[in-house]
């Protein structure tokens, strides 16, 4: 299979603490085939974040990656030397953060931050790299190319800081892009253009999509196919169509259930019960049981593997949900 | 159909982990930070011995014994003899009440006029905070010594006058902080929540803003005792602090300098006590702030 | 409902000084009026001036001009001392979980405070005791009494602030975006609760969010702010079943459904940036972003006006 852009198999990563080893991500597999958008959904605290960080090898405080692949383009990530795992950074995959006024530098002219990832990685002369710049500040869709140039962070809007945090993640045509909660800090408006725009790149260039959300209207939205992740696990997988029209893991469905629809009214919202369990003290069985309608005297004490239920699509329950 | 009320409180109710009393945050710090907890002991020691001196030493730290002059230390006088013949341990364990005296008091008071002025200006801001924080201003830009050497001049020398004068001199760095974490803690959201409650401007302060600028008065507190000990050595060593026959370390210092070569350890001793106590201030200003600060004790 | 206007705002204006002697148009000429018992829902997009809106009717930030009268009596000119009475009365939500809570404080202290501050209870026991009534109206046991809130969870703590803000029994609690930091799970908990409450209690809710999703299940009535100003105010069915002002045409249909059919529709998105409240467009506010403009939306600014029983800013009439 060469037409995978990512491959992560059985990796696991967490930070060291001095409570303890808090396991964020334990044991993820997953794979994105070339040109394809794929999404992680989960509630803050999941470990999707630590899941994006570790493939970008950008782990934060005292996160470690403790075992697993991760391959880009069949090249092996974990275990790559820091310095060729910078020259990979912004030329074959690159990240889009869901703050972008906090991951641009405030006292350069974005058009130079830009620009900055063309010297470094495409050696271009700084007249061909300007060029380029204004050439994809327009794909972006970035009116006045060559005024917002120079024109610092705090002088744009929001949706115009996130458009500039995509032209330069675009800039180098990355194979794999990652793009963490890239439409939380905007307003709905903004929002839908900006998905509407990472959605057409993605189809243009053949580039792949890692979409990171809480938002199951932006990953119905954008992707192909969708990993649920609970407690540092994949839940649920499965293509899109099938996760909205027939979900089967209970998180899965409580999740479903808690968004609001816009044409029923009911008195009331489903919730689902209690709250994200202490990563440094998981339940004995299964991480989901405490909070699960449906748990059994057995998904308290065994933790269940994640099991193909149909074609491409996998859930990691013993009662499958249908209990 | 059971409330939500009802359904959330069962569902945290299981979830009830343990607490952490002061008692538990200070084992904690214990046990993470050795280095200030050896501080805590050597400055509680330090201070019993300053207090039980008398009981802790045969010798009298006035009258010399002309006969055993500059002796080096031996089993009789663990740190020698200075040039009166005075046993310099029990110099320096009384000279340790007026050192750690003058380290404690005017910072004290200082920090107290200083929190009191500093969130005025802050929380009132207009005129009143101008006219505040340019006269600390005034205060900030002449040199501290030179400033507690002219109120000494003015007062004359003794100990009350060296507590007033240090006072008088710390009081607008701590404004200057207090005034900028005021500033800052009146914009929070809990300070706006308060507000709209119609909580009083006298109680925000008190119940919010204080408590919250915490942190750095213990930091500023423990920075500004090794800097009084040491403004008052320096005093002392100008003939405007403490004045003969009583000790500090400061006097003890500058007394033992004519016989550096001869007997070094009468200026010695108080130096590295000196030092003992500044660097003892410090990290156990460390370790108290990383236990206090709510916001260093997530996970 | 029972139709007994509770606040009534008329003419607001709200300012605040920008760079070279220019002025931020946060709040104005907004007319605005709330029901007793009621949900009303302020919605609009960042920096809209809803959060200053609701601020300015509570008083927390005097306003410019117009006049703010809660229970029969105009506020705007009242003295601080004559104001506390009806500060009781009306209480705020904040967004942040994180920081509206004081770091410092025990959860019942925190509870406690607006109860001390009016003298409720005569003894420091009958003030715990009422706090711990007021946690389990919340969903706190009362074991977590004397915890800080960096131990609680954001749902948690959100609950808390609820449990301060209704300790008066206020009339109207003004709810700035309540669940737009919490998780979609623990959304639902925080609202369904707010519901109880408003029962319960009796509340009248000002809602300020800008989730349309969470103003469908929440609110009675919906206000859409643009720029400073109301450019539609009608009962929700009416509102999300047929939108007639144009900006909140666009707005619903920018909310992202979760339908993955849903994206092969031709989406009819709003294009360019909201303009600076510092430089507002002359005319209407929303002419340089909606398609539908003409030459006297450039020129003048169309008042709210009724259709129906509600209200809209636009100069078209056929909708």
């Amino acid at each position: 299979m060469n037409d995978l852009t990512l491959k992560i198999e059985n990796l696991s990563a967490g930070f060291f603490t001095d409570r303890g080893y808090v396991p964020a991500v334990d044991s993820v597999s997953l794979q994105i085939p070339k040109g394809q958008v794929v999404g992680i959904v989960g509630e803050s605290g999941c470990g999707k974040s630590m899941l994006a960080r570790s493939v970008m090898g950008i782990l934060k405080y005292s996160g470690r990656i403790t075992g697993g692949s991760i391959r880009l383009c069949g090249q092996e990530l974990v275990g790559m030397p820091e310095k060729k795992l910078r020259a990979l950074r912004g030329k074959d995959m690159a990240m889009v953060f869901q703050e972008p006024m906090t991951s641009l530098n405030p006292v350069v002219p974005v058009g130079k931050q830009v620009r900055e990832a063309l010297l470094l990685h495409e050696k271009m002369d700084r007249k061909a790299a300007k060029q380029e710049v204004l050439r994809i500040f327009e794909r972006v869709g970035i009116s006045e190319p060559e005024k917002r140039y120079n024109s610092y962070p705090h002088q744009l809007s929001g949706g115009l800081r996130q458009r500039i945090m995509i032209a330069m993640a675009m800039v180098c045509k990355p194979k794999l892009l990652i793009a963490d909660e890239p439409t939380t800090a905007l307003d709905v408006t903004i929002e839908a253009q900006i998905l509407q725009l990472m959605r057409q790149l993605s189809k243009e260039t053949g580039m792949s999509i890692l979409m990171i959300s809480h938002n199951l209207g932006v990953i119905a939205q954008m992707c192909d196919q969708v990993y649920v992740m609970y407690a540092g696990k994949i839940v649920e997988k499965a293509d899109v169509n099938t996760l909205f029209a027939d979900c089967t893991h209970p998180y899965t469905k409580g999740l479903m259930g808690s968004v609001i629809d816009l044409k029923e009214n009911p008195p009331r919202l489903p919730a689902i019960g209690g709250m994200v369990p202490n990563l440094l003290h998981l339940p004995e069985g299964c991480a989901f049981a405490p909070r699960c309608p449906y748990a059994s005297a057995r998904c308290q004490k065994e933790r269940p593997s994640l099991l193909p239920i149909a074609q491409g699509h996998e859930c990691r329950c013993f009662e499958r949900g249908l209990g | 159909m059971k409330k939500e009320a009802q359904i959330l409180s069962e569902a945290l109710a299981s979830q009830l982990g343990e607490s952490e009393t002061l008692w538990a945050q200070l084992r904690r710090m214990a046990k993470q930070n050795k280095l200030a907890v050896a501080s805590a002991v050597l400055l509680i020691l330090l201070l019993l011995a300053a207090v039980f001196a008398p009981v802790l030493t045969p010798y009298d730290a006035v009258t010399g014994d002309t006969a055993n002059r500059l002796q080096s230390p031996s089993a009789a006088h663990w740190l020698g003899t200075d040039e009166m013949g005075r046993d310099v341990l029990t110099r320096l364990l009384y000279g340790a009440r007026i050192s750690l005296a003058v380290g404690v008091i005017p910072t004290l008071v200082s920090l107290a006029l200083g929190v009191a002025l500093g969130m005025t200006a802050g929380f009132l801001g207009g005129k009143i905070d101008y006219i505040i924080m340019r006269f600390a201003d005034v205060m900030l830009a002449f040199p501290s010594l030179l400033l507690a050497m002219v109120i000494m001049y003015t007062l004359g020398g003794g100990v009350v006058n060296i507590f007033l004068a240090l006072a008088l001199v710390g009081w607008a760095s701590v404004a200057r902080v207090v005034r900028s974490e005021t500033i800052s803690l009146k914009e929070s959201e809990y300070v706006e929540a308060a507000r709209s409650m119609g909580v009083s401007s006298w109680n925000i302060m008190l119940r919010h803003i204080l408590p919250n600028c915490l942190p750095s008065l213990i930091v500023l507190f423990t920075l500004n005792i090794p800097s009084a000990i040491l403004s008052e050595s320096s005093l002392s060593f100008l003939g405007i602090g403490v004045q003969l026959p009583n000790s500090s370390w400061g006097l003890m210092v500058n007394m033992g300098r004519q016989f550096l070569y001869d007997a070094p350890w009468i200026s010695l001793a108080p130096s590295v006590a000196i030092m003992l106590v500044v660097l003892s201030c410090n990290f156990l200003g460390d370790g108290l702030r990383d236990v206090l600060d709510p916001h260093l004790k997530r996970g | 409902m029972d139709g007994k206007i509770l606040l009534e705002a008329k003419g607001l204006y709200q300012e605040f000084p920008a760079a070279n002697r220019k002025k931020v148009h946060a709040v104005s000429d907004v007319d605005l009026t709330i029901y007793a018992g009621e949900t009303l829902a302020l919605v609009g997009e960042s920096g809209c001036g809803k959060s200053t809106l609701g601020r300015t009717l509570l008083q927390l930030l005097p306003p410019k001009a117009g006049s703010v009268i809660f229970d029969g009596v105009e506020l705007t000119t009242l003295k601080k001392k004559a104001l506390k009475p009806y500060r009781r009365q009306m209480q705020l939500i904040f967004q942040d979980p994180y920081a509206s809570l004081d770091p410092r404080m025990t959860v019942r202290d925190i509870v406690a405070e607006p109860l001390e501050t009016y003298k409720i209870c005569a003894t420091k026991a009958e003030t715990t005791e009422k706090v711990k009534t007021l946690l389990h109206a919340v969903g706190v046991p009362e074991e977590f009494l004397h915890r800080y809130p960096h131990q609680f969870s954001g749902g948690q703590r959100q609950r808390i602030g609820i449990a301060r803000a209704i300790a008066l029994q206020p009339k109207l609690i003004v709810c700035d975006e309540p669940v737009s930091a919490l998780d979609v799970s623990v959304q639902s908990q925080v609202l369904n609760l707010m519901k109880d409450l408003q029962v319960d209690f009796g509340l009248t809710y000002l809602f300020i969010s800008h989730d349309l999703s969470v103003v469908k299940f929440m609110a009675d009535r919906v206000a859409v702010m643009f720029l400073g100003k109301l450019c539609e105010i009608a009962e929700t069915r009416d509102l999300y079943e047929t939108p007639l002002h144009p900006y909140t045409r666009f707005l619903l249909a920018a909310i992202p459904k979760a339908d993955p059919k849903d994206r092969e529709r031709e989406k009819n998105l709003l294009q360019g940036e909201v303009p600076s409240p510092i430089d507002v467009p002359t005319g209407c506010r929303f002419h340089t972003r909606c398609p539908y403009a003409t030459e006297q939306c450039r020129r003048e600014e169309p008042p709210l006006r009724a259709v129906g029983n509600r209200q809209v800013a636009c100069f078209q009439t056929e909708f």
